[in-house]
Protein backbone atom coordinates (compact mmCIF):
# COMPACT_ATOMS: atom_id res chain seq x y z
CA UNK A 1 0.00 0.00 0.00
CA UNK A 2 1.36 3.48 -0.58
CA UNK A 3 -0.21 6.92 -0.82
CA UNK A 4 0.03 9.34 -3.79
CA UNK A 5 0.74 12.79 -2.47
CA UNK A 6 -3.36 13.73 -4.16
CA UNK A 7 -3.76 10.74 -0.87
CA UNK A 8 -2.06 12.79 1.60
CA UNK A 9 -2.90 15.98 0.61
CA UNK A 10 -6.70 14.65 1.41
CA UNK A 11 -5.44 13.52 4.83
CA UNK A 12 -3.69 16.32 5.84
CA UNK A 13 -7.17 18.56 4.60
CA UNK A 14 -9.48 16.01 6.42
CA UNK A 15 -7.30 16.81 9.75
CA UNK A 16 -6.96 20.01 9.22
CA UNK A 17 -11.31 20.29 8.65
CA UNK A 18 -11.61 18.18 11.73
CA UNK A 19 -9.50 20.18 13.95
CA UNK A 20 -10.75 23.67 12.82
CA UNK A 21 -14.63 22.19 13.13
CA UNK A 22 -13.96 20.49 16.75
CA UNK A 23 -11.98 23.50 18.40
CA UNK A 24 -15.12 26.13 16.86
CA UNK A 25 -17.55 23.53 17.70
CA UNK A 26 -16.95 22.53 21.18
CA UNK A 27 -16.80 26.57 21.67
CA UNK A 28 -20.35 26.72 20.42
CA UNK A 29 -21.74 23.73 21.91
CA UNK A 30 -20.96 24.65 25.29
CA UNK A 31 -22.90 27.53 25.73
CA UNK A 32 -26.09 25.88 23.68
CA UNK A 33 -25.40 22.68 26.06
CA UNK A 34 -25.58 24.46 29.37
CA UNK A 35 -28.60 25.97 28.27
CA UNK A 36 -30.55 22.65 27.28
CA UNK A 37 -29.40 21.36 30.47
CA UNK A 38 -30.58 23.84 32.54
CA UNK A 39 -33.59 26.33 30.97
CA UNK A 40 -36.99 25.71 32.03
CA UNK A 41 -38.05 27.57 28.98
CA UNK A 42 -40.91 26.20 26.51
CA UNK A 43 -38.33 26.73 23.91
CA UNK A 44 -36.30 24.18 25.06
CA UNK A 45 -37.99 21.68 23.15
CA UNK A 46 -37.75 22.90 19.52
CA UNK A 47 -34.07 23.79 20.07
CA UNK A 48 -33.33 20.41 21.23
CA UNK A 49 -34.73 19.09 18.31
CA UNK A 50 -33.15 21.75 16.03
CA UNK A 51 -29.73 20.78 17.26
CA UNK A 52 -30.25 16.87 16.73
CA UNK A 53 -31.09 17.52 13.04
CA UNK A 54 -28.15 16.65 11.95
CA UNK A 55 -29.02 13.35 12.78
CA UNK A 56 -31.68 12.65 11.02
CA UNK A 57 -31.76 14.09 7.83
CA UNK A 58 -29.67 12.97 5.02
CA UNK A 59 -26.01 14.67 4.35
CA UNK A 60 -27.55 15.35 0.68
CA UNK A 61 -30.23 17.88 2.27
CA UNK A 62 -28.19 19.29 5.11
CA UNK A 63 -25.77 20.05 1.76
CA UNK A 64 -28.31 20.87 -0.64
CA UNK A 65 -30.00 23.15 1.84
CA UNK A 66 -25.94 25.18 2.55
CA UNK A 67 -25.14 25.29 -0.70
CA UNK A 68 -28.52 27.46 -1.70
CA UNK A 69 -27.33 29.56 1.50
CA UNK A 70 -23.91 29.91 1.27
CA UNK A 71 -24.62 30.63 -2.54
CA UNK A 72 -24.82 34.07 -4.38
CA UNK A 73 -28.33 34.61 -3.83
CA UNK A 74 -28.27 32.53 0.01
CA UNK A 75 -28.26 34.98 2.66
CA UNK A 76 -24.80 33.75 4.01
CA UNK A 77 -23.73 34.02 0.40
CA UNK A 78 -24.63 37.49 0.48
CA UNK A 79 -23.57 38.41 3.80
CA UNK A 80 -20.02 37.09 2.94
CA UNK A 81 -19.84 38.93 -0.25
CA UNK A 82 -21.40 42.38 1.43
CA UNK A 83 -18.36 41.21 4.08
CA UNK A 84 -15.86 41.04 1.11
CA UNK A 85 -14.78 37.61 1.67
CA UNK A 86 -16.92 35.94 -1.58
CA UNK A 87 -18.59 32.83 -1.39
CA UNK A 88 -18.16 29.85 1.05
CA UNK A 89 -19.63 27.49 -1.47
CA UNK A 90 -16.52 25.59 -2.48
CA UNK A 91 -14.08 27.14 -0.27
CA UNK A 92 -12.55 25.62 3.28
CA UNK A 93 -14.43 27.95 5.41
CA UNK A 94 -17.50 26.92 3.39
CA UNK A 95 -16.71 22.90 4.53
CA UNK A 96 -15.87 24.09 8.14
CA UNK A 97 -19.12 25.66 8.39
CA UNK A 98 -20.70 22.48 7.00
CA UNK A 99 -18.89 20.62 9.53
CA UNK A 100 -20.48 22.18 12.06
CA UNK A 101 -23.42 22.37 11.37
CA UNK A 102 -23.63 18.43 10.84
CA UNK A 103 -21.04 17.32 13.71
CA UNK A 104 -23.30 19.69 16.35
CA UNK A 105 -25.56 17.46 17.88
CA UNK A 106 -22.08 15.13 18.86
CA UNK A 107 -20.60 17.74 20.15
CA UNK A 108 -23.74 19.19 21.64
CA UNK A 109 -25.13 15.81 23.59
CA UNK A 110 -22.33 14.74 25.29
CA UNK A 111 -21.92 17.93 27.00
CA UNK A 112 -25.97 18.23 27.71
CA UNK A 113 -26.02 14.80 29.90
CA UNK A 114 -22.43 15.97 31.33
CA UNK A 115 -23.67 18.88 32.67
CA UNK A 116 -27.53 17.23 33.49
CA UNK A 117 -25.51 14.56 35.16
CA UNK A 118 -23.50 17.42 37.34
CA UNK A 119 -27.00 18.58 38.70
CA UNK A 120 -27.19 22.31 40.27
CA UNK A 121 -25.45 21.15 43.38
CA UNK A 122 -21.96 21.83 42.74
CA UNK A 123 -22.66 25.36 41.47
CA UNK A 124 -24.46 26.15 44.48
CA UNK A 125 -21.90 25.48 46.72
CA UNK A 126 -19.41 27.23 44.60
CA UNK A 127 -21.91 30.31 45.23
CA UNK A 128 -21.99 29.76 49.36
CA UNK A 129 -18.21 29.87 48.80
CA UNK A 130 -18.26 33.40 47.31
CA UNK A 131 -18.14 32.47 43.42
CA UNK A 132 -20.05 34.40 41.08
CA UNK A 133 -21.63 32.29 38.41
CA UNK A 134 -18.88 32.92 35.10
CA UNK A 135 -16.14 32.00 37.89
CA UNK A 136 -17.86 28.78 39.30
CA UNK A 137 -18.49 27.69 35.81
CA UNK A 138 -14.59 27.90 34.40
CA UNK A 139 -13.66 26.32 38.09
CA UNK A 140 -16.24 24.15 38.53
CA UNK A 141 -18.52 23.12 36.12
CA UNK A 142 -16.31 22.55 33.22
CA UNK A 143 -13.34 20.48 34.88
CA UNK A 144 -16.51 18.28 36.49
CA UNK A 145 -17.39 17.88 33.24
CA UNK A 146 -13.91 17.53 31.63
CA UNK A 147 -14.97 13.57 30.57
CA UNK A 148 -18.15 14.73 28.73
CA UNK A 149 -15.63 17.67 26.74
CA UNK A 150 -13.41 14.72 26.11
CA UNK A 151 -16.20 12.56 24.77
CA UNK A 152 -18.01 15.84 22.30
CA UNK A 153 -14.30 16.36 21.50
CA UNK A 154 -13.60 12.87 19.82
CA UNK A 155 -16.56 12.37 18.42
CA UNK A 156 -16.68 15.44 16.94
CA UNK A 157 -13.59 14.89 15.30
CA UNK A 158 -14.09 11.63 14.31
CA UNK A 159 -17.62 12.54 12.61
CA UNK A 160 -15.99 15.24 10.74
CA UNK A 161 -13.32 13.14 9.74
CA UNK A 162 -16.18 10.49 8.17
CA UNK A 163 -18.58 12.60 6.83
CA UNK A 164 -19.17 12.62 2.78
CA UNK A 165 -22.64 14.28 1.58
CA UNK A 166 -22.27 17.39 3.13
CA UNK A 167 -18.87 17.83 1.82
CA UNK A 168 -19.29 16.83 -1.52
CA UNK A 169 -22.28 19.03 -1.88
CA UNK A 170 -20.80 22.26 -1.14
CA UNK A 171 -17.05 21.42 -1.35
CA UNK A 172 -16.86 20.61 -4.97
CA UNK A 173 -14.28 17.77 -4.54
CA UNK A 174 -11.42 20.26 -5.03
CA UNK A 175 -7.89 18.81 -4.73
CA UNK A 176 -6.10 20.66 -1.74
CA UNK A 177 -9.31 22.84 -1.09
CA UNK A 178 -12.09 20.52 -0.40
CA UNK A 179 -10.99 16.85 -1.02
CA UNK A 180 -10.92 14.98 1.69
CA UNK A 181 -10.60 11.18 2.91
CA UNK A 182 -13.91 10.38 2.12
CA UNK A 183 -14.51 12.35 -1.58
CA UNK A 184 -10.39 11.13 -2.13
CA UNK A 185 -12.16 7.16 -1.63
CA UNK A 186 -15.19 7.74 -3.70
CA UNK A 187 -12.81 9.20 -6.20
CA UNK A 188 -10.67 6.36 -6.10
CA UNK A 189 -13.51 3.82 -6.29
CA UNK A 190 -15.06 5.70 -9.14
CA UNK A 191 -11.62 5.85 -11.32
CA UNK A 192 -11.65 2.08 -10.45
CA UNK A 193 -8.29 2.25 -8.72
CA UNK A 194 -9.13 -0.36 -5.88
CA UNK A 195 -5.70 -0.46 -3.99
CA UNK A 196 -5.78 2.93 -3.15
CA UNK A 197 -9.25 2.93 -2.32
CA UNK A 198 -8.07 0.35 0.17
CA UNK A 199 -5.18 2.35 1.59
CA UNK A 200 -7.43 4.99 2.28
CA UNK A 201 -10.60 3.09 3.39
CA UNK A 202 -8.07 0.85 5.75
CA UNK A 203 -6.69 3.96 7.51
CA UNK A 204 -10.67 5.18 7.94
CA UNK A 205 -11.50 2.11 9.47
CA UNK A 206 -8.34 1.83 12.10
CA UNK A 207 -9.24 5.44 12.73
CA UNK A 208 -12.38 5.05 13.89
CA UNK A 209 -12.01 1.44 15.64
CA UNK A 210 -9.44 3.69 17.97
CA UNK A 211 -11.27 5.99 18.24
CA UNK A 212 -14.16 3.87 19.65
CA UNK A 213 -12.35 2.53 22.00
CA UNK A 214 -10.58 5.79 23.82
CA UNK A 215 -14.19 6.24 24.01
CA UNK A 216 -15.40 3.06 25.95
CA UNK A 217 -11.89 4.01 28.12
CA UNK A 218 -12.76 7.68 28.83
CA UNK A 219 -16.35 6.44 29.78
CA UNK A 220 -15.68 3.18 31.87
CA UNK A 221 -12.96 5.44 33.61
CA UNK A 222 -15.68 8.59 34.59
CA UNK A 223 -17.79 5.66 35.85
CA UNK A 224 -15.23 4.47 38.25
CA UNK A 225 -14.63 8.34 39.33
CA UNK A 226 -17.94 9.52 39.88
CA UNK A 227 -19.66 8.82 43.26
CA UNK B 1 -30.42 45.04 67.05
CA UNK B 2 -27.90 42.06 67.16
CA UNK B 3 -30.42 39.11 66.17
CA UNK B 4 -30.99 37.38 62.73
CA UNK B 5 -34.57 38.53 61.54
CA UNK B 6 -36.17 36.23 58.64
CA UNK B 7 -39.37 36.43 56.79
CA UNK B 8 -39.82 34.68 54.09
CA UNK B 9 -42.70 33.70 51.91
CA UNK B 10 -42.46 31.16 48.93
CA UNK B 11 -45.22 29.70 47.00
CA UNK B 12 -45.07 25.86 45.01
CA UNK B 13 -47.34 24.38 43.75
CA UNK B 14 -47.44 21.75 46.56
CA UNK B 15 -46.72 23.59 49.45
CA UNK B 16 -45.98 27.60 50.99
CA UNK B 17 -43.46 28.21 53.06
CA UNK B 18 -44.33 31.59 55.07
CA UNK B 19 -41.82 32.61 57.80
CA UNK B 20 -41.32 35.43 60.31
CA UNK B 21 -38.60 34.63 62.78
CA UNK B 22 -36.35 36.49 65.01
CA UNK B 23 -33.72 34.43 66.12
CA UNK B 24 -30.35 35.05 68.45
CA UNK B 25 -27.63 36.15 66.71
CA UNK B 26 -25.66 33.36 68.49
CA UNK B 27 -25.21 29.44 69.13
CA UNK B 28 -27.12 26.86 67.71
CA UNK B 29 -30.67 27.15 66.65
CA UNK B 30 -32.40 24.21 65.31
CA UNK B 31 -34.71 23.80 62.94
CA UNK B 32 -36.82 20.50 63.63
CA UNK B 33 -39.47 19.12 62.13
CA UNK B 34 -41.03 16.31 59.52
CA UNK B 35 -40.05 15.65 56.48
CA UNK B 36 -41.61 18.19 53.63
CA UNK B 37 -42.01 20.90 56.68
CA UNK B 38 -39.87 23.50 54.33
CA UNK B 39 -36.79 23.11 56.70
CA UNK B 40 -34.30 22.78 54.02
CA UNK B 41 -36.25 25.73 51.59
CA UNK B 42 -36.19 27.90 54.69
CA UNK B 43 -32.60 27.22 54.89
CA UNK B 44 -32.14 27.85 51.10
CA UNK B 45 -34.26 31.07 50.86
CA UNK B 46 -31.59 32.41 53.82
CA UNK B 47 -28.35 31.54 51.72
CA UNK B 48 -30.38 33.26 48.44
CA UNK B 49 -30.04 29.92 46.79
CA UNK B 50 -34.09 30.07 46.23
CA UNK B 51 -34.50 32.90 44.01
CA UNK B 52 -38.46 33.04 43.80
CA UNK B 53 -38.43 33.76 47.70
CA UNK B 54 -39.45 37.08 48.66
CA UNK B 55 -39.36 38.66 51.92
CA UNK B 56 -36.18 40.15 54.47
CA UNK B 57 -33.40 38.41 55.35
CA UNK B 58 -31.05 40.50 58.12
CA UNK B 59 -28.11 39.09 59.96
CA UNK B 60 -26.87 41.22 62.81
CA UNK B 61 -26.51 44.97 61.21
CA UNK B 62 -26.39 43.47 57.18
CA UNK B 63 -29.42 43.25 55.35
CA UNK B 64 -29.04 40.70 52.98
CA UNK B 65 -32.64 40.31 51.59
CA UNK B 66 -35.19 43.26 51.30
CA UNK B 67 -37.57 43.07 48.54
CA UNK B 68 -39.86 45.96 50.09
CA UNK B 69 -36.19 47.77 49.33
CA UNK B 70 -35.58 45.66 46.20
CA UNK B 71 -32.24 44.38 47.85
CA UNK B 72 -31.82 41.24 47.50
CA UNK B 73 -27.69 39.83 47.28
CA UNK B 74 -26.77 36.95 45.43
CA UNK B 75 -25.83 34.04 47.43
CA UNK B 76 -22.01 34.41 46.15
CA UNK B 77 -22.24 37.63 48.46
CA UNK B 78 -23.65 36.82 51.09
CA UNK B 79 -21.27 36.45 53.89
CA UNK B 80 -22.49 32.63 55.20
CA UNK B 81 -21.23 29.15 55.44
CA UNK B 82 -23.42 26.43 54.17
CA UNK B 83 -22.62 22.57 55.08
CA UNK B 84 -25.50 20.59 52.51
CA UNK B 85 -26.60 17.28 53.64
CA UNK B 86 -24.29 15.00 51.45
CA UNK B 87 -20.65 16.58 51.76
CA UNK B 88 -21.09 17.68 48.19
CA UNK B 89 -16.76 18.24 47.91
CA UNK B 90 -15.28 19.03 44.47
CA UNK B 91 -14.32 15.79 43.27
CA UNK B 92 -11.80 17.77 40.51
CA UNK B 93 -10.27 18.97 43.73
CA UNK B 94 -8.34 16.89 46.24
CA UNK B 95 -9.03 18.19 50.14
CA UNK B 96 -6.43 21.01 50.68
CA UNK B 97 -7.76 22.43 47.14
CA UNK B 98 -11.81 22.50 48.64
CA UNK B 99 -10.47 24.04 51.75
CA UNK B 100 -9.16 26.78 49.84
CA UNK B 101 -11.61 27.46 47.26
CA UNK B 102 -13.92 29.54 49.18
CA UNK B 103 -11.06 30.71 51.28
CA UNK B 104 -9.31 32.72 48.56
CA UNK B 105 -12.60 34.20 46.69
CA UNK B 106 -13.69 35.13 50.49
CA UNK B 107 -12.02 38.74 51.51
CA UNK B 108 -10.57 37.29 55.08
CA UNK B 109 -7.86 38.78 56.18
CA UNK B 110 -5.00 36.40 57.47
CA UNK B 111 -6.07 33.88 55.47
CA UNK B 112 -3.42 31.25 56.02
CA UNK B 113 -4.52 31.58 60.15
CA UNK B 114 -8.00 31.16 59.23
CA UNK B 115 -7.55 28.11 57.19
CA UNK B 116 -5.26 26.49 59.90
CA UNK B 117 -7.38 27.05 62.71
CA UNK B 118 -10.15 25.79 60.82
CA UNK B 119 -8.59 22.59 59.96
CA UNK B 120 -7.53 22.18 63.79
CA UNK B 121 -10.61 22.66 65.02
CA UNK B 122 -12.24 20.05 62.58
CA UNK B 123 -9.26 17.37 63.33
CA UNK B 124 -8.58 17.30 59.47
CA UNK B 125 -4.83 17.80 59.00
CA UNK B 126 -3.91 14.56 58.45
CA UNK B 127 -6.53 14.69 55.18
CA UNK B 128 -5.00 17.61 53.15
CA UNK B 129 -3.26 16.02 50.17
CA UNK B 130 -6.40 12.60 50.05
CA UNK B 131 -8.54 12.85 47.14
CA UNK B 132 -12.42 13.30 48.51
CA UNK B 133 -12.81 9.95 47.61
CA UNK B 134 -10.35 8.67 49.51
CA UNK B 135 -11.98 9.97 52.77
CA UNK B 136 -14.64 8.20 54.90
CA UNK B 137 -18.65 9.91 55.27
CA UNK B 138 -17.39 11.50 58.64
CA UNK B 139 -14.51 12.92 57.11
CA UNK B 140 -15.95 14.15 53.59
CA UNK B 141 -18.68 15.81 56.00
CA UNK B 142 -15.60 17.71 58.51
CA UNK B 143 -13.97 18.97 55.77
CA UNK B 144 -17.10 20.13 53.75
CA UNK B 145 -17.28 22.27 57.75
CA UNK B 146 -14.31 23.30 57.61
CA UNK B 147 -14.25 24.61 54.26
CA UNK B 148 -17.79 26.45 55.04
CA UNK B 149 -16.39 28.14 58.09
CA UNK B 150 -12.46 29.06 56.27
CA UNK B 151 -14.91 31.84 54.54
CA UNK B 152 -15.17 33.59 58.03
CA UNK B 153 -19.12 33.38 57.65
CA UNK B 154 -21.16 35.63 59.73
CA UNK B 155 -23.99 33.00 59.43
CA UNK B 156 -23.13 29.10 59.46
CA UNK B 157 -25.91 27.16 57.89
CA UNK B 158 -26.63 23.24 57.96
CA UNK B 159 -28.45 21.59 56.70
CA UNK B 160 -28.91 17.73 58.26
CA UNK B 161 -25.24 17.67 58.10
CA UNK B 162 -25.37 14.41 59.82
CA UNK B 163 -28.19 12.34 58.58
CA UNK B 164 -26.16 10.43 55.72
CA UNK B 165 -24.38 9.10 58.04
CA UNK B 166 -24.79 6.30 60.01
CA UNK B 167 -25.30 6.19 63.90
CA UNK B 168 -21.43 5.06 64.47
CA UNK B 169 -19.87 8.23 62.00
CA UNK B 170 -22.47 10.38 63.94
CA UNK B 171 -21.16 10.05 67.53
CA UNK B 172 -17.54 10.98 65.54
CA UNK B 173 -19.08 14.30 64.29
CA UNK B 174 -21.28 15.36 67.30
CA UNK B 175 -18.49 16.04 69.38
CA UNK B 176 -16.48 18.82 66.69
CA UNK B 177 -20.39 20.28 66.34
CA UNK B 178 -20.21 20.77 69.85
CA UNK B 179 -16.93 22.08 69.92
CA UNK B 180 -17.68 24.59 67.01
CA UNK B 181 -20.47 25.22 69.27
CA UNK B 182 -18.55 26.57 72.30
CA UNK B 183 -15.22 28.13 70.66
CA UNK B 184 -16.95 29.97 67.81
CA UNK B 185 -18.82 32.81 67.97
CA UNK B 186 -20.77 32.27 64.73
CA UNK B 187 -24.65 31.97 65.16
CA UNK B 188 -25.81 28.57 63.15
CA UNK B 189 -29.20 27.30 61.75
CA UNK B 190 -29.12 23.72 62.05
CA UNK B 191 -31.68 21.80 60.39
CA UNK B 192 -32.58 18.22 61.27
CA UNK B 193 -35.53 15.63 62.04
CA UNK B 194 -33.57 13.76 64.45
CA UNK B 195 -34.00 14.32 68.26
CA UNK B 196 -31.20 13.34 69.97
CA UNK B 197 -29.55 16.27 67.76
CA UNK B 198 -32.06 18.23 68.60
CA UNK B 199 -31.40 17.60 72.95
CA UNK B 200 -27.40 17.99 72.10
CA UNK B 201 -27.33 21.18 70.31
CA UNK B 202 -29.90 23.06 70.11
CA UNK B 203 -29.97 26.64 72.32
CA UNK B 204 -33.03 28.13 70.66
CA UNK B 205 -35.30 25.79 68.90
CA UNK B 206 -38.05 26.73 65.69
CA UNK B 207 -40.66 23.62 65.41
CA UNK B 208 -41.27 23.51 61.81
CA UNK B 209 -44.76 21.98 59.88
CA UNK B 210 -46.31 22.27 56.69
CA UNK B 211 -44.17 25.25 55.83
CA UNK B 212 -44.72 27.29 58.55
CA UNK B 213 -43.28 28.18 62.32
CA UNK B 214 -45.20 25.79 65.19
CA UNK B 215 -42.97 27.22 68.12
CA UNK B 216 -39.67 29.03 68.82
CA UNK B 217 -37.79 29.82 71.70
CA UNK B 218 -35.48 28.80 73.94
CA UNK B 219 -35.33 24.40 73.34
CA UNK B 220 -35.60 24.45 77.39
CA UNK B 221 -38.77 26.26 76.97
CA UNK B 222 -40.54 25.21 73.72
CA UNK B 223 -39.59 21.27 74.85
CA UNK B 224 -41.31 21.86 78.24
CA UNK B 225 -44.03 23.39 76.85
CA UNK B 226 -47.26 21.25 77.09
CA UNK B 227 -49.69 23.40 74.85
CA UNK B 228 -47.60 21.60 71.82
CA UNK B 229 -46.16 18.59 73.31
CA UNK B 230 -43.49 17.89 71.01
CA UNK B 231 -42.56 14.31 70.39
CA UNK B 232 -38.97 14.56 69.71
CA UNK B 233 -37.79 10.66 69.80
CA UNK B 234 -39.74 8.07 71.37
CA UNK B 235 -41.91 10.66 73.44
CA UNK B 236 -42.48 14.37 75.14
CA UNK B 237 -39.90 15.26 77.96
CA UNK B 238 -38.63 18.27 79.46
CA UNK B 239 -34.98 19.19 78.88
CA UNK B 240 -33.22 20.64 81.67
CA UNK B 241 -29.02 22.63 81.82
CA UNK B 242 -27.22 22.22 84.84
CA UNK B 243 -23.92 21.55 85.86
CA UNK B 244 -21.98 18.91 88.22
CA UNK B 245 -22.57 20.32 91.65
CA UNK B 246 -21.31 17.08 93.41
CA UNK B 247 -20.34 13.32 92.96
CA UNK B 248 -21.61 9.92 95.24
CA UNK B 249 -18.19 7.53 94.88
CA UNK B 250 -19.80 4.99 96.26
CA UNK B 251 -22.86 4.89 94.75
CA UNK B 252 -21.53 6.41 91.05
CA UNK B 253 -23.65 9.04 91.39
CA UNK B 254 -23.67 12.46 90.15
CA UNK B 255 -25.91 15.19 91.55
CA UNK B 256 -27.06 18.11 88.74
CA UNK B 257 -27.42 21.93 90.15
CA UNK B 258 -30.31 23.04 87.78
CA UNK B 259 -28.51 26.38 86.28
CA UNK B 260 -30.90 27.34 83.72
CA UNK B 261 -34.54 25.69 83.53
CA UNK B 262 -37.17 27.24 81.38
CA UNK B 263 -36.71 30.67 81.39
CA UNK B 264 -40.35 32.72 82.24
CA UNK B 265 -41.19 33.74 85.99
CA UNK B 266 -38.88 32.04 88.38
CA UNK B 267 -41.18 29.97 90.81
CA UNK B 268 -42.55 32.88 93.66
CA UNK B 269 -39.48 34.19 94.12
CA UNK B 270 -38.28 30.25 95.57
CA UNK B 271 -34.85 30.20 96.42
CA UNK B 272 -34.35 26.64 96.81
CA UNK B 273 -31.94 24.97 94.37
CA UNK B 274 -33.46 22.09 92.59
CA UNK B 275 -30.68 19.49 92.06
CA UNK B 276 -31.26 15.56 90.57
CA UNK B 277 -28.77 12.93 90.68
CA UNK B 278 -28.18 11.32 87.63
CA UNK B 279 -26.08 8.08 86.92
CA UNK B 280 -22.31 9.28 86.94
CA UNK B 281 -20.37 7.93 84.05
CA UNK B 282 -17.45 9.90 84.36
CA UNK B 283 -18.58 13.64 85.38
CA UNK B 284 -16.48 15.99 86.82
CA UNK B 285 -17.81 18.49 89.61
CA UNK B 286 -18.52 21.83 87.31
CA UNK B 287 -19.00 20.31 84.02
CA UNK B 288 -21.90 21.44 82.33
CA UNK B 289 -24.50 19.38 81.47
CA UNK B 290 -28.28 18.66 79.60
CA UNK B 291 -30.55 15.92 81.06
CA UNK B 292 -33.87 15.05 79.50
CA UNK B 293 -37.19 13.56 81.59
CA UNK B 294 -39.59 11.89 79.82
CA UNK B 295 -43.14 12.51 80.44
CA UNK B 296 -43.62 8.89 80.99
CA UNK B 297 -41.14 8.61 83.48
CA UNK B 298 -42.48 11.53 86.04
CA UNK B 299 -44.82 10.26 88.69
CA UNK B 300 -46.43 12.51 91.43
CA UNK B 301 -47.54 11.99 94.89
CA UNK B 302 -48.97 14.40 97.38
CA UNK B 303 -46.38 14.04 99.64
CA UNK B 304 -43.10 13.08 99.82
CA UNK B 305 -42.87 9.87 99.34
CA UNK B 306 -40.15 8.08 102.05
CA UNK B 307 -39.80 4.43 101.10
CA UNK B 308 -38.94 4.53 97.69
CA UNK B 309 -35.92 3.09 95.85
CA UNK B 310 -36.33 6.35 93.41
CA UNK B 311 -34.38 8.81 94.14
CA UNK B 312 -35.55 12.41 92.74
CA UNK B 313 -38.58 13.76 94.63
CA UNK B 314 -38.69 17.33 94.11
CA UNK B 315 -41.95 19.84 95.40
CA UNK B 316 -43.54 21.17 92.51
CA UNK B 317 -46.73 23.08 91.58
CA UNK B 318 -49.26 21.83 89.00
CA UNK B 319 -49.18 24.36 86.32
CA UNK B 320 -51.43 22.92 83.41
CA UNK B 321 -53.69 20.24 82.92
CA UNK B 322 -53.82 18.64 79.46
CA UNK B 323 -56.17 15.83 77.97
CA UNK B 324 -53.49 13.17 76.20
CA UNK B 325 -54.65 11.36 72.92
CA UNK B 326 -55.64 8.49 74.95
CA UNK B 327 -58.70 9.05 78.11
CA UNK B 328 -56.97 7.27 80.52
CA UNK B 329 -53.93 9.68 80.21
CA UNK B 330 -53.14 13.27 81.43
CA UNK B 331 -49.77 15.66 80.61
CA UNK B 332 -49.38 17.68 83.09
CA UNK B 333 -46.71 20.34 83.35
CA UNK B 334 -45.21 20.75 86.66
CA UNK B 335 -42.97 23.65 87.93
CA UNK B 336 -40.20 22.90 90.61
CA UNK B 337 -38.86 26.13 91.38
CA UNK B 338 -37.04 27.22 88.48
CA UNK B 339 -37.51 24.27 86.80
CA UNK B 340 -40.55 22.68 84.88
CA UNK B 341 -40.88 18.96 84.13
CA UNK B 342 -43.67 17.31 81.95
CA UNK B 343 -45.51 14.58 83.81
CA UNK B 344 -47.75 11.86 81.87
CA UNK B 345 -49.79 9.66 84.56
CA UNK B 346 -53.27 7.92 84.27
CA UNK B 347 -56.30 10.08 84.35
CA UNK B 348 -57.91 8.31 87.04
CA UNK B 349 -54.49 8.75 89.73
CA UNK B 350 -54.94 11.98 88.88
CA UNK B 351 -58.79 12.39 89.65
CA UNK B 352 -58.13 10.59 93.11
CA UNK B 353 -55.78 12.85 93.97
CA UNK B 354 -57.55 15.82 93.19
CA UNK B 355 -54.93 17.29 91.27
CA UNK B 356 -55.64 20.59 89.07
CA UNK B 357 -53.94 23.53 88.63
CA UNK B 358 -52.30 25.06 91.91
CA UNK B 359 -52.10 22.09 93.68
CA UNK B 360 -48.73 21.79 95.88
CA UNK B 361 -47.29 17.87 95.08
CA UNK B 362 -44.12 16.06 94.67
CA UNK B 363 -42.58 14.93 91.53
CA UNK B 364 -40.97 11.48 91.85
CA UNK B 365 -38.31 10.95 88.69
CA UNK B 366 -37.76 7.36 87.51
CA UNK B 367 -35.39 8.22 85.12
CA UNK B 368 -33.28 11.02 83.61
CA UNK B 369 -31.44 10.62 80.20
CA UNK B 370 -28.23 12.66 80.15
CA UNK B 371 -27.75 13.85 77.11
CA UNK B 372 -24.87 15.78 76.88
Amino acid sequence: MHLTTEDLSAIFLTLQLASVTTVLLLLIATPIAWWLAHTQSGWRAPIAALVALPLVLPPTVLGFYLLIALGPLGPIGRFTQWAGWGSLAFSFSGLVLGSMIYSLPFAVQPLVNAFEAMGSRPMEVAATLRANKLDAFFTVAIPLAKPGFVMAAMLSFAHTVGEFGVVLMIGGNIPDKTRVVSTQIYGHVEAMEYAQAHGLAGAMLVFSFVVLLVLSWVNRRRTQTAI
Amino acid sequence: MNAIQLQLDLGRSSFHLKVDLHLPAQGISVIYGPSGSGKTTLLRCVAGLETQARGRVQVGLDVWQDDSLGVSLPTAQRPLGYVFQEASLFAHLDVAANLSYGLKRSHARNQQMVLDEAIALLGIGELLHRRTDQISGGERQRVAIARALATQPKLLLLDEPLASLDSARKQDILPWLEKLRDELKIPMLYVTHAADEVVRLADTLVVMDAGQVRAVGPVTEVLSNSDLPLVVGDDVGALIEGHVQDLDKQWHLAQVRISKASSGVAGEGNPTHISIWVRNSGLQIGQPVRLRVLARDVSITLEEAQNTTIQNHLPCVVESVHAESHPSQVLLRLRCGELLLLARVTARGAHDLGLQVGTQAWAQVKSVALVK
